[in-house]
This record gives structure tokens, sequence and C-alpha cells, in this order.
């Protein structure tokens, strides 16, 4: 990619519903190639924030620039660059795929074919079906072509997979993966940890309107106090006073005699020296990475 | 991923149209109201051999009253039973919101679904005409301008009545339910139950102040031979106006 400038641009973003503000002050920006992962509860203010990107919304205040087009006054323009999958809609119950891609095909000056769209998206045995009879997999996999249709250079997909089962949500993974190394910038909103892990190069976190954090996957992890879990049962009792000296530690659970720590590698590091200064074995030693969903409580606890 | 498109494209609108026309005739429900049920209770209403003999009060054959009252059927059920469920469902549905992601405004489907249901309306109509024409040995409008013109002004009032309802519901059960609650009192004002001229005359009185009864009296006066009296073209052209005026006031895209 040779554009350094943002594709999507959102500075102190402001929508308010009866006085109450929805989103307040959100800025973000996302670079072209990236896929860019907003995490929050249900109701943080999410899907707000990028149907004002989409243009569905008007902003009350801030400023919102996609590939510098105004959503609201460049509305025409920005539906030729930016693709969207809405959280909450459907299609005409008797319109077949195949139907459905041609007619969304012909809305668009430039539109990419859609057979081979079809075909990467696993819809080519479904093009006789009716959009009533698809499973919630298949309608998703189809609101997916239809927002790839028009060739954009910006994908917003919102809950794409909520309410899917396990295997159909992994599918959906890859093919988010196939749409961004395809050169499309996804602007992804989800509340589920998991996917936002896996997905997204960056993330910011809302929570009641606000960007609580804003940072990599593994940045937001880090930063949470706590970020290593380790776990181990001591072949003898050990002093509490040493593993409360222990260095970053976070957190300290002593269950039946397993010792749960929470903190970073340097307290790896030092409880494997102090068990080796007492002669102590640590069975069963396990040492995990804190998951997005550890640093989630951690980042958005103090709100609550 | 640019393609070159060898094949003439049509236009995004008409691709809609197309779209809309073909899932207007998947509707086997629907198509049968608009289109078969009055050219049928035309047949079952002149199968009954009393309303074939010249009546005294009318001055004419009732199945000669009748006709007109079912070219307005035919209009009042597209109206008001066939289209409003669909468009407040392509609300409900998202399907409204989700077309104005496209470069195409959504208002390509309300054209869609309005030039359709006007287009069975006519048709169905026009089915009435025929055959009241061929079985029943009833005159064709004599005064064809006359009757062109407030038919028109007729559709153009049934369908912004419907748009109005699509306008007010909130889901597409309740634009059918507030159909119904409106079909009815227009079924009446038609003349379905009792010709116009025969009401008595108070409740003549107010009947033709409504949409449909004074289209039910222009028509069966261009039918006659007569230009159409201004004052019910009056009252039509005014619903048409203001239901219009309304819809397009009320009316939400999500």
């Amino acid at each position: 990619m040779t554009s350094t400038s943002p594709i999507v641009e959102v500075s102190s973003l402001r929508k308010a519903y009866g006085g109450r503000a929805v989103v307040d002050d959100v800025s973000f920006t996302v670079d072209e190639g990236e896929i860019f992962g907003i995490l929050g509860p249900n109701g943080a203010g999410k899907t707000t924030t990028v149907e004002c990107v989409e243009g569905l919304r008007i902003p009350d205040g801030g400023r919102i620039r996609i590939a510098g087009l105004d959503p609201v006054a460049d509305h025409a323009a920005v539906t030729q660059v930016l693709g969207a999958q809405l959280q909450e809609s459907e299609l005409q119950a008797k319109l077949t795929v195949r139907e459905a891609l041609e007619l969304y095909a012909a809305l668009y000056p430039n539109p990419a074919d859609w057979r081979p769209l079809a075909e990467r998206l696993g819809l080519t045995g479904k093009l006789n079906t009716r959009f009533g009879a698809l499973s919630g997999g298949q309608k998703q996999r189809l609101f997916i072509a239809l927002a790839l249709i028009g060739n954009p250079r910006v994908v917003v997909l919102d809950e794409l997979t909520t309410g899917l089962d396990p295997r159909a949500r992994r599918d959906t993974w890859e093919i988010v993966e196939d749409v961004r190394a395809g050169g499309v910038t996804v602007l992804l909103v989800t509340h589920f940890m998991e996917e936002a892990q896996r997905l997204c190069d960056r993330i910011a976190l809302i929570d009641t309107g606000r960007i609580t954090a804003l940072d990599t996957p593994q940045g937001l992890i880090s930063r949470t106090a706590g970020s290593t879990i380790i776990s181990f049962t001591p072949s003898a009792p050990l002093d509490d006073a040493d593993l409360a000296a222990l260095p970053a530690l976070a957190s300290i659970e002593d269950k039946d005699g397993r010792i749960t720590l929470g903190g970073s590698d340097e307290t790896v590091t030092a409880l494997l020296s102090l068990l080796a200064r007492h002669r102590i074995t640590a069975h069963q030693l396990r040492v995990t990475d804190a998951t997005l969903d550890d640093a989630f409580l951690d980042l958005t606890g103090a709100t609550k | 991923m640019s393609t070159i498109t060898a094949v003439r494209r049509p236009s995004p609108r008409t691709a809609v149209l197309r779209a809309e026309a073909r899932l207007f005739r998947r509707e086997a429900g629907s198509l049968f109201w608009t289109l078969g049920f009055p050219p049928l209770l035309l047949v079952i209403l002149g199968s009954i051999r009393s309303f074939r003999k010249f009546d005294e009060g009318l001055g004419m054959r009732v199945i000669d009253v009748y006709v007109p009252t079912l070219v307005l059927v035919a209009l009042i059920v597209t109206g008001l039973q066939a289209m409003p469920p669909v468009i407040t469902g392509y609300r409900e549905r998202g399907i409204l919101r989700r077309m104005s992601l496209t470069p195409v405004r959504p208002s390509a489907l309300l054209t869609a679904q309005m030039g359709l249901n006007g287009a069975a309306g006519v048709l169905s109509a026009l089915v009435c005409l025929t055959i009241g024409r061929l079985a029943f040995d009833v005159q064709l409008p004599k005064q064809a301008a006359g009757y062109a013109l407030a038919f028109l002004l007729t559709v153009t009032a049934a369908l912004a009545l419907g748009a109005l309802i699509s306008a007010l519901a909130p889901t597409a059960r309740l634009a059918a339910g507030i159909g119904m609650v409106v079909f009815f009192p227009s079924l009446f004002s038609a003349g379905l139950w009792a010709p116009v001229q025969s009401m008595p005359h108070t409740l003549r009185e107010i009947v033709v102040l409504l949409p449909f009864g004074a289209a039910s009296q222009a028509l069966e006066q261009a039918a006659a031979g007569h230009w159409p009296a201004w004052s019910h073209l009056g009252v039509l052209t005014a619903w048409a106006v203001v239901l219009t005026a309304a819809a397009a006031r009320w009316f939400r895209w999500e």
C-alpha cells in the first residue's frame, strides 16, 4: 500500500438520542488494508458509530471521512467506496441468491463479477435458493457478498457472527481474512473477544459511548495487570510472604493447594528461581497468556 | 477486482423494478386478490338473474351499476390490501436500509411497488370492463375521456392511501390490519353493498365526499355518457393530493 493517509477518519464523533449521549467524543482512524475492530458490550454505541460511518445516521457533532468523502454530504460517492453488512437486515424472502447478487450488482457502476464472489463465499450451490430458506450462516455469507459487490475499498461488518454456530463462525472468520487479503480494509464490530483477538490488527474498546482503549490485541492484553497467568501445585508449602514479594504480581489465589498467580514474564522468572532456592517442585505448572476477555474486563471494570 | 462487462446492463432502477416484478408474480395470494377476485365477484353478481333485469328505481340494470363498482374494488384491493404490508415489511425488515447503502435510493423500491400495484389494479379493472361487456352486455364507458380521467385520479388516490397506511404502520402485520379497517368502508362507499344512488340522502351526501364514493359517481356518470361532475372530480383530486402529501410527510425509511 502506497497510501499513507488513513481510509477511515473519525474525529470527536458525537450522537445523542433523546438527550442521552450514545456516542460521546469517539475518534479513531483506520489504515488501508487493516482489520480494525470495534469491541464493546451490547449497547456501548458500536453500531451507532458505524452507522454514522456508513452515512445512515447524521452525527450531532464531529467529523467523518471515508477516503476523504463525507458519508452524509457525499453519500452517493461513499456508497461506491464503502460496502457494509448491517446488524439487522433481511432481503425479500422470495428473492433467490442469484437474483439478489444480480440485482445488487446492477445498482453499482463498476460491480465485481458476482460469480467468482459467490464461489469464494461458498454460495454457488445455493444460487437458486430463496433468501427465506437460507441458514443464518448462508444469509451472512450472502450479505458479505453484497457488501463486496460494488468493489469497495472498505467494508463494515457489524456483528457478523452473532447467532452463528461455532463452526459457521470459524468459517466466517476465514472469509474475513480472505477479504482483507484481497486488499479491502475491514471495520469489524463485535462483542466477541475471541473474534476480535483472532482477526483484528487493532481494536478500539468502546464502553458507554467512549473509547476506553485503542491498541493491538496483544497491546491491550499486556497493558492489563496480570497478563500472564501461572498456576502450579507446589511439592511443599510455600511461604505466603515470599509469593507476595514476587515482582509484577497482580493477583494471587490458593485453592486446595493449587496456586494461581497473575503477573508478567518477570513474575514467572522470579517464581522459578524462588522454587529452585527452596528445592520445591512445581507440579502441573501451566503458564498461559491472559485473553482479551481478561483485558476487556480489566479495562472496562473501572467504569462499572 | 475490476471486471469488464460486455453485456449491456439494465439501469439500476430498471433492475429494481424487474426484481420486484418477479417477486410480485411469486405472491400467489396477492395475485388472486388483485387480479382474480374482482372479476370473479363480477361473474358471481352477474350470474344473479334479477341483477340482469331492468330495475325501475335505478333506471338501469343492477349489473350496469356494479361494473364501475368492481373497477373500484380492483383498485381498492391493490392499493389498500396488497401494497401496504409489502412496503411496511420492507422497512420493518431493513430492506430499505440495506438499499440505502448502495448508490440507488431506497425510493426505487417504493416507486417499483406503486407502479406494479397500480398496473395490477388497472389490469384487473380492464378485465372487469371486458367481462361486463362480453358476458353481461354492459356498455363500455360512453364518455371515455371523462372515465379515464376519473379512473386515473382514483388510481392515484388509492395508491396514496395505501402509501399512507405503509407510512403510519410500524409493522407489516399492522399495515395489513389498518388496511383491513379502511378496506371495508372503502368497499361500502364504492357501492359494493348497495349502489350509491340507492343510499338514503344524508348517507349519500357523506359517501360522495369520500374518495371511492366520489369515484363511483364520477365513473357512473362517464359510463352513462356524461362528463363527470366537477364536484366529484374535485373531491377525488383533493383526496389524491392530501393523501400523497401526508404519505410523503410521514413516511419513515427505518
